[in-house]
């Protein structure tokens, strides 16, 4: 059984301007100690997703379909049922470590309380805990440290207690939100590093959310691409990355800048991100798609598996797609 | 409106490119907000009030009804027959053209102050917030300063010593209104200081004034204009707070503050006309104000955007 | 923390001179100021003043004496216009009084206004925020002024529940109405203030954190989201302040509580400078020292303000 099955989730937002659509009918599914990238555009619903997983949506947010976490149904779970999973069995590392620790609270108080709200410890073994988990995250002088406030940190020291905080419970699954995006490349290569290390050491599934497909090759066993809240396509990285099946995977696989191969310009994917308010009925992607023809405007194709674990949603034939 | 940050980022990247103007866009938020309007309309009303009040008035606010004088409990009523829509106040006076001239002076008050305020504010905030450093850590200290002194006694002084006038009134609102302006425009040119236009104005050796007055004002004016809006209201409560302890403008001319004054200390001999009708028209004119600032801000405050 | 303390005292020092150079000098310049001209000012009166300054001596002599007196004896000054008054003995009389409503509302307005807008934002948009949103709003166009003569009228004349006026050494049933109507517009000043501000915590990003830790409700509110929510509160603290001093003459002149105001309304109707420039420096001080508070308040719970 895998420990995270996402079926059919859709999440949507009711707004002034109408009904935003973020995620429509996302499937997915996670084992124990495997990783997954999720991979897309701003606005391909991806953090949204993640967000319904943990029943963290802005107020405006619902969401349907079902998130199964350990067979257990965890999508709308009343609050005080939701809050003995959150950290414990899963944590969220957010996208923006500058605003993400509480300014007016010390490192220290901020870790502490994890662990003796879920582990029921005491102030002190708390401390001693907090304090071996910043030095696995490699913050030096970690004892000291517990007593400063978020604002005497660096971003990327910032993340590192994120991560550190997160990894506080043990828990069996982490779900990264785009976890270097606010950070310098230099630290940004550390950092994956220090996630990949530590879902290895700590045998933490992981989903990584990113729409850096440069950080993704090295650092998770499989791949899924979303577009408009749907999944274009889904398989192992490395086969993913060395034959894409989907326009929309190619044009983003094109997109990234090469050094190995003379380039005079900055390919792109022609066109705006969809307009959530109102998708079309087919396939998101049309729109944009090189390859779209007749029934793809009006009709979602399917997801349909070929090869060794992988999935595709397209219209075009494979072969098509160069 | 209350979405995360995130889902705002994510609609901020697929939200279609319309072609509307800022201020078009603001407008049609403005004209959506019900209150907003209603509040437009309640001060267009009242500015009329104001305007066409002199024109229509039977009575003159000076002269004294001997007929109602002595017994104005019963001859001052309101009433269509003597003329006296308002009613009269205790001396006889008619209240109806006495609102309409205390309604002028409130309104003006209000007005100029908010104005001083815009004028003065605006280009202090700016000139402090671009220049930066040393300078503007002086002129803000100096904000500082003069934020911390009880000024309502300080005008209450002024106004004593050099005598009551409608000068002097405007002279000591407008010395004191500009203060919370120019922290705001100060905050905003911060914010718009590093924006690429100005360092590309910057660049290019355009004067720091000319920066200031092109680039940097005309930026600033959505957040002054909603301010504005806001700080008439309490220019006038600042004045009738005044008139009310009969440091105002002096007699025959009134304000709001005044009349509310003269109608509470009338209150127990059964003449509650000279409270309510003042008190309706101050009341009804904060609220527009109020609406009408919020509906402003709601339409350009680009937080929401 | 003492280091940032003196660095405050450093600045508002040099403000409260301020305001008594200006004060002064704006009295000595004052057309009919005993300083100016003679005329009309009672013989016995001038023997004060003289005693008092030295009316002889140059302008800057005057003043030193002034500030020297009030530094070291907190002595304010004569009145300009009775022999046996001088403005310590007014303030002895009248600022108990102040004191006393005064506190009472500050109470009031901090911990209604600041529970109302907190449960508001976090109850929001039920009953309570609505409750909470129309109280501000209605507030909003009643300031004390206006408010005084409308409890008068409601309590007084139509229940009869209440005193309209006086004090009585300052029992309670005298102390109810000058509470209300000096507290209210300030209580929803800090409604609004507390709400917008939760509302806006409420969605940051550290509080999403919080909730993704699994914290109850209740901790996220008042660990993680109260302090923060709390600071924009503590900034209008100041201007609450200073807006109450100058209330207070609106409610001694309304219910006659005999406080300060009264006496400062009665002066400058008399064109008695001297009383007038006493309290208006009393209340002065009073405010910067007040401001100095709320300044040390805030860094002290600011951890991003270094001192």
């Amino acid at each position: 059984m895998a420990l995270l099955e996402i079926t059919d989730l859709t999440v949507s937002f009711d707004t002034p301007d109408g009904v935003v659509k973020a995620v429509n009918g996302m499937t997915l599914a996670l084992d124990a100690g495997d990783s997954l990238a999720i991979v897309g555009e701003s606005g391909s619903g991806k953090t949204q997703l993640a967000f319904a997983t943990l029943g963290l949506l802005a107020r405006n947010g619902r969401a349907g379909g079902s998130v199964r976490f350990d067979g257990q149904d965890i999508l709308n779970l009343p609050e005080d049922k939701l809050n003995a999973i959150r950290a414990n069995e899963i944590a969220m590392i957010f996208q923006d470590p500058m605003t993400s620790l509480n300014p007016y609270l010390r490192v220290g108080e901020q870790m502490t309380e994890v662990l003796m709200l879920h582990k029921g410890a005491s102030r002190r073994d708390a401390l001693t805990e907090s304090a071996r988990m910043l030095d696995a995250v490699r913050i030096p002088d970690a004892q000291a440290r517990l007593g400063m406030y978020p604002h005497e940190f660096s971003g990327g020291m910032r993340q590192r207690i994120m991560i550190a905080m997160a990894l506080l419970c043990r828990p069996r699954l982490l779900i990264a939100d785009e976890p270097t995006t606010a950070l310098d490349v230099t630290v940004q290569n550390q950092i994956m590093q220090l996630m990949a290390d530590i879902q290895r050491d700590f045998g933490t599934a992981l989903i990584l959310i990113t729409h850096d497909l440069a950080i993704v090759a090295g650092s998770c066993r499989r791949t899924l691409v979303m577009y408009g809240g749907r999944v274009m396509e889904t398989g192992p990285t490395d086969d993913l990355f060395e034959a894409p099946s989907h326009p929309y995977t190619r044009g983003l696989l094109n997109a990234v800048p090469r050094l190995d191969v003379p380039q005079e310009t900055l390919r792109t994917i022609p066109g705006d991100p969809p307009d959530l308010t109102a998708l079309p009925s087919g396939c998101p992607f049309s729109p944009r798609c090189p390859a779209s023809h007749d029934p793809c405007s009006s009709l979602m194709p399917p997801l349909e598996g070929f090869g060794s674990g992988r999935l595709r949603a397209c219209h075009a034939a494979r072969e098509a797609i160069t | 409106m209350f979405a995360t940050k995130s889902v705002a980022d994510d609609l901020a990247g697929s939200a279609p490119i319309k072609g509307r103007s800022l201020w078009a866009d603001a407008r049609a938020r403005f004209f959506r907000n019900r209150a907003a309007v209603a509040g437009l309309i309640v001060l267009i009303a009242v500015a009329a009030f104001a305007v066409i009040g002199p024109f229509i008035a039977p009575w003159n606010n000076e002269d004294i009804d001997w007929n109602v004088l002595g017994n104005v409990a019963e001859g001052g009523r309101p009433s269509l027959e003597t003329g006296h829509w308002f009613g009269t106040d205790a001396l006889g006076r008619d209240l109806f053209a006495r609102t309409v001239q205390g309604t002028q002076i409130s309104l003006l008050v209000g007005i100029v102050g908010a104005l001083i305020s815009v004028i003065v504010g605006t280009l202090y905030g700016a000139v402090a917030g671009y220049f930066g450093g040393r300078i503007d850590n002086v002129m803000m200290r100096i904000v500082d300063v003069l934020m911390s002194i009880p000024y309502m006694f300080v005008l209450i002084l002024l106004l004593v010593v050099f005598g009551r006038s409608l000068f002097m009134l405007f002279v000591g609102i407008g010395l004191i209104s500009w203060l919370d302006m120019a922290r705001i425009a100060r905050g905003q040119t911060l914010t718009l200081k590093g924006k690429a236009y100005i360092e590309a104005a910057r660049a290019t050796g355009v004067r720091p004034f000319t920066i200031i007055l092109r680039h940097i004002i005309p930026n600033l004016l959505g957040v002054v204009i909603v301010y504005a809006t806001l700080l008439v209201p309490s220019m006038i409560i600042y004045e009738s707070f005044i008139s009310f302890l009969g440091l105002g403008v002096q007699e025959p001319l009134t304000s709001w503050g005044a009349l509310i004054n003269d109608g509470a200390a009338e209150m127990t001999n059964g003449t509650l006309w000279m409270l309510t009708w003042p008190l309706f028209f101050f009341v009804i004119t904060l609220f527009g104000f109020f609406f009408v600032g919020d509906g402003l801000r709601d339409a350009l405050d680009p937080k929401d955007r | 923390m003492s280091v940032y303390i003196l660095k405050r005292l450093l600045v508002a020092i040099p403000v409260l001179l301020i305001l008594i150079v200006f004060t002064f000098v704006l009295m000595y310049a004052a057309p009919g100021s005993p300083f100016a001209s003679e005329r009309g000012v009672p013989p016995a009166v001038l023997a004060n003043l003289q005693a008092q300054y030295g009316l002889d001596q140059p302008f800057h002599m005057q003043i030193w004496r002034y500030i020297v007196a009030l530094v070291t004896e907190f002595d304010f000054g004569p009145s300009f216009i009775y022999r046996d008054q001088d403005v310590n003995s007014l303030i002895a009389q009248g600022f108990p009084v102040t004191l006393t409503y005064g506190f009472w509302s500050f109470l009031v307005a901090v911990i209604v206004g600041g529970a109302l807008g907190i449960l508001a934002a976090v109850r929001h948009n039920t009953w309570l925020d609505y409750l909470a949103v129309g109280i501000s709003i209605g507030a909003q166009v009643l300031p004390n002024f206006v408010l005084a003569p409308i409890l008068v009228l409601t309590f007084t004349l139509w229940l009869g529940w209440l005193p309209g006026g006086g004090w009585q050494g300052g029992q309670w049933q005298f102390v109810i109405l000058p509470v209300i109507a000096l507290s209210t517009s300030y209580m929803a000043s800090i409604a609004r203030i507390a709400r917008a501000s939760m509302l806006e915590v409420l969605t940051s990003n550290y509080i999403r954190t919080a909730r993704a830790k699994g914290l109850s409700a209740r901790r996220v509110i008042l660990r993680h989201a109260l302090k923060p929510a709390l600071l924009p509160v503590i900034s209008y603290l100041g201007p609450a302040f200073v807006g109450m001093i100058t209330g207070s003459v609106v409610i001694d002149i309304y219910f006659s509580t005999g406080g300060i105001g009264q006496f400062f309304v009665a002066s400058a109707l008399n064109r008695d400078y001297g009383v007038m420039m006493g309290i208006t420096i009393l209340l002065g001080a009073l405010t910067i020292f007040f401001n100095l508070l709320v300044d040390v308040l805030y860094a002290w719970i600011d951890p991003k303000i270094r001192y």
